[in-house]
C-alpha cells in the first residue's frame, strides 16, 4: 500500500529524486527552486553533493558525472536555466541522459520571481527533452519517469521537468508515494553506451565538419522522434503500478464532440479545467488539450483531438519577442497547408505571474466565439488582460 | 564512416593533427640564458615543451606560436622569431 502525505511541491519533487539515487547532484540555489535542493542536501541521500559556485558549474558537474556513468541530477530557474544553457546544448549533443527540474520563473529585465514559462521555453531548441506539469502528484510521478526516459538507450538526452515556480513548488497537497521497491523494479540502474574510462581514454564530442554536423542534429531530432512512442510506453508502465494515468505526451480533457479547443500547460490547465467543466454545464462545447510533453511536440496526438474541432485557443505564458507565442507557432507550423485544419488563436496570458483565473478563461472562450461568428480570423496573438494605458 | 552516438571517438586523435603549421612566429630557446625553471612547460596551453636529457625542448609540430612562454620567461631565454619560408 503506497502512503499519502501532505506535502510541499519542492518535498515532492526532491523525494522523486531521492528514490530514484541519483549518484551525483549538483546545483546553486534560486528562488523558487530552494527547497528542492534544500530537501536534497539534507544528508539523508548517500549521493555526491556538488556545491559550485555558479549554474554553469551545476550543469558542466552534472554532464560530467553523466559522462562518468552516474545518474545525476540538477535544477534551477529563470536566469539560473540562462546560465545553464550554453552546457545544455552541448550536453543533447554528447547524448548525456541527466535530469533537470525547471522550475519555471520569468525572466529579467525587469527583474521578477514569480512564474511564466519563458525561461524553458527559450531551451526549447536545445535538444533537451521537456515536460510540463499540473499538481504535485504528477510532479512526483513525471520525476521518476524523466531518469527512464533520459536513460533509454534510444533516447540518450537530457530531461526536463518544468513546474511552475511558487504556484506548485511552495503549495502543499496529497502526494502518493510509490514504495522503493517498486521504483527500484521501475527503474533499473544506469547503463551508459559510452562512458568515461581511464583505462580505455576516448575523446568525448569530437570536431565535426560540414561533412558530418547535420547527421548529428538530425540523429537528435531522429531520438526525440522515437521518444514519442517510448514516453507513452514509460507512462504507461507507471501508470500501471501508481493506477495513476495522467496522460502520455498530452491529456484530453472533455474534449468529446467539443468545437473549440483550449491547449495549456502547467499549472494553469487546474483553472482550464474548471472553467472548461462550468462552460460545458452551460452547453457550450469546449474541451482542454493539455501539453505534458512540449519537445517532442506532440502534434500528431494533438491532431488527434483538434482535427473535428473548428477552433483552438492557445493559452501560454512565453512569447518570441517579435513574432508570437512558441505553443502557438508550433501548432500553426504543422497545421499549414491542412485544409481542414481548425482555426488557432493564440493567447499570451501570465507573464510575470499575472494572475489567471476563470474569468480569464471565460474572455478567452468569448473572442473565440467572436472570431469564429465574425469568420475574420485573428491572426496576431492577443495579450490577455494587458493594460496599454501604463505602456510608456 | 558512421558517425557515433555523442561524436565519441578514439582517444588521443589531436596528437594526429599537427597544429603547428598554424605558427607564425617560432619560439626559440637560448640554453645559455635557460635556467631549466619549468615556467614554460607550466603555461604552454599545447603541452608543446618538455624536457628530453634536463633540457627544455620545443615540440614544433604541435607549438601554435602563441609566445605565452617568451612572455612568462623570467631569464628572457626564449625569443620569438617569425617564420619565413
Amino acid at each position: 500500500m503506497n502512503h499519502i502525505e501532505v506535502v510541499e511541491g519542492s518535498e515532492a519533487v526532491a523525494l522523486a529524486v531521492k528514490a530514484c539515487g541519483p549518484q551525483v547532484i549538483s546545483a546553486y540555489p534560486i528562488s523558487p527552486q530552494t527547497h528542492i535542493v534544500e530537501r536534497l542536501a539534507d544528508g539523508e541521500l548517500e549521493t555526491e553533493y556538488v556545491r559550485v559556485e555558479s549554474e554553469f558549474s551545476a550543469a558542466s558537474v552534472i554532464s560530467g558525472a553523466s559522462a562518468a556513468a552516474s545518474r545525476s541530477y540538477t535544477a534551477s530557474s529563470s536566469q539560473g536555466l540562462l546560465l545553464m544553457t550554453e552546457v545544455l546544448h552541448a550536453s543533447a549533443g554528447l547524448r548525456l541522459p541527466f535530469v533537470i527540474t525547471g522550475v519555471n520563473r520569468a525572466l529579467s529585465a525587469p527583474i521578477s520571481i514569480q512564474v511564466d514559462h519563458q525561461d524553458t521555453i527559450s531551451l526549447r531548441d536545445s535538444g533537451v527533452i521537456q515536460f510540463y506539469v499540473e499538481s504535485s502528484q504528477e510532479v512526483y510521478d513525471t520525476h521518476i519517469a524523466a531518469f527512464k526516459v533520459a536513460e533509454d538507450q534510444g533516447i540518450l538526452l537530457p530531461v526536463m521537468v518544468c513546474m511552475d515556480g511558487w504556484i506548485l513548488t511552495h503549495s502543499y497537497e496529497r502526494v502518493s508515494f510509490i514504495e522503493q521497491e517498486e521504483v527500484d523494479s521501475f527503474l533499473p540502474p544506469f547503463q551508459p553506451v559510452n562512458f568515461l574510462d581511464v583505462n580505455d581514454p576516448k575523446t568525448w564530442g569530437s570536431y565535426a565538419e560540414d561533412d558530418v554536423l547535420m547527421e548529428f542534429k538530425y540523429a537528435i531530432h531522429e531520438a526525440m522522434q522515437y521518444a514519442k512512442g517510448r514516453i507513452k510506453d514509460v507512462f504507461s508502465e507507471l501508470a500501471a503500478i501508481t493506477g495513476r494515468d495522467h496522460g502520455g505526451l498530452i491529456e484530453a480533457y472533455r474534449t468529446e464532440g467539443a468545437e473549440m479547443i483550449l491547449m495549456a500547460m502547467g499549472s494553469m490547465v487546474g483553472t482550464v479545467k474548471d472553467a472548461v467543466d462550468e462552460l460545458r454545464s452551460e452547453g457550450k462545447k469546449v474541451g482542454l488539450v493539455k501539453i505534458r510533453c512540449y519537445r517532442p511536440f506532440p502534434f500528431e496526438d494533438i491532431w488527434d483531438i483538434i482535427k473535428d474541432t473548428k477552433i483552438v485557443g492557445v493559452m501560454e505564458a512565453d512569447f518570441s519577442m517579435g513574432s508570437e507565442g512558441a505553443v502557438g507557432m508550433d501548432l500553426k507550423a504543422k497545421l499549414c497547408g491542412r485544409p481542414d485544419a481548425p482555426l488557432v488563436l493564440d493567447f499570451i496570458a501570465g507573464l510575470g505571474g499575472r494572475e489567471v483565473n476563470k474569468k480569464t478563461i471565460v474572455q478567452i472562450v468569448q473572442k473565440a466565439e467572436e472570431v469564429l461568428s465574425s469568420g475574420l480570423p485573428l491572426h496576431e496573438p492577443h495579450w490577455v488582460d494587458l493594460n496599454p494605458a501604463i505602456l510608456p | 564512416m558512421n558517425i557515433t552516438l555523442g561524436a565519441v571517438v578514439k582517444g588521443g586523435t589531436s596528437l594526429d593533427y599537427k597544429t603547428g603549421s598554424w605558427r607564425d612566429q617560432r619560439p626559440v630557446i637560448h640554453e645559455d640564458l635557460c635556467k631549466a625553471c619549468g615556467q614554460c612547460e607550466m603555461v604552454c596551453p599545447d603541452s608543446a615543451v618538455y624536457v628530453v636529457d634536463e633540457v627544455y625542448i620545443i615540440d614544433y609540430d604541435y607549438c601554435k606560436g602563441c609566445g605565452l612562454c617568451a612572455y612568462e620567461c623570467p631569464t628572457d631565454a626564449i625569443e620569438m622569431v617569425p617564420e619565413e619560408k
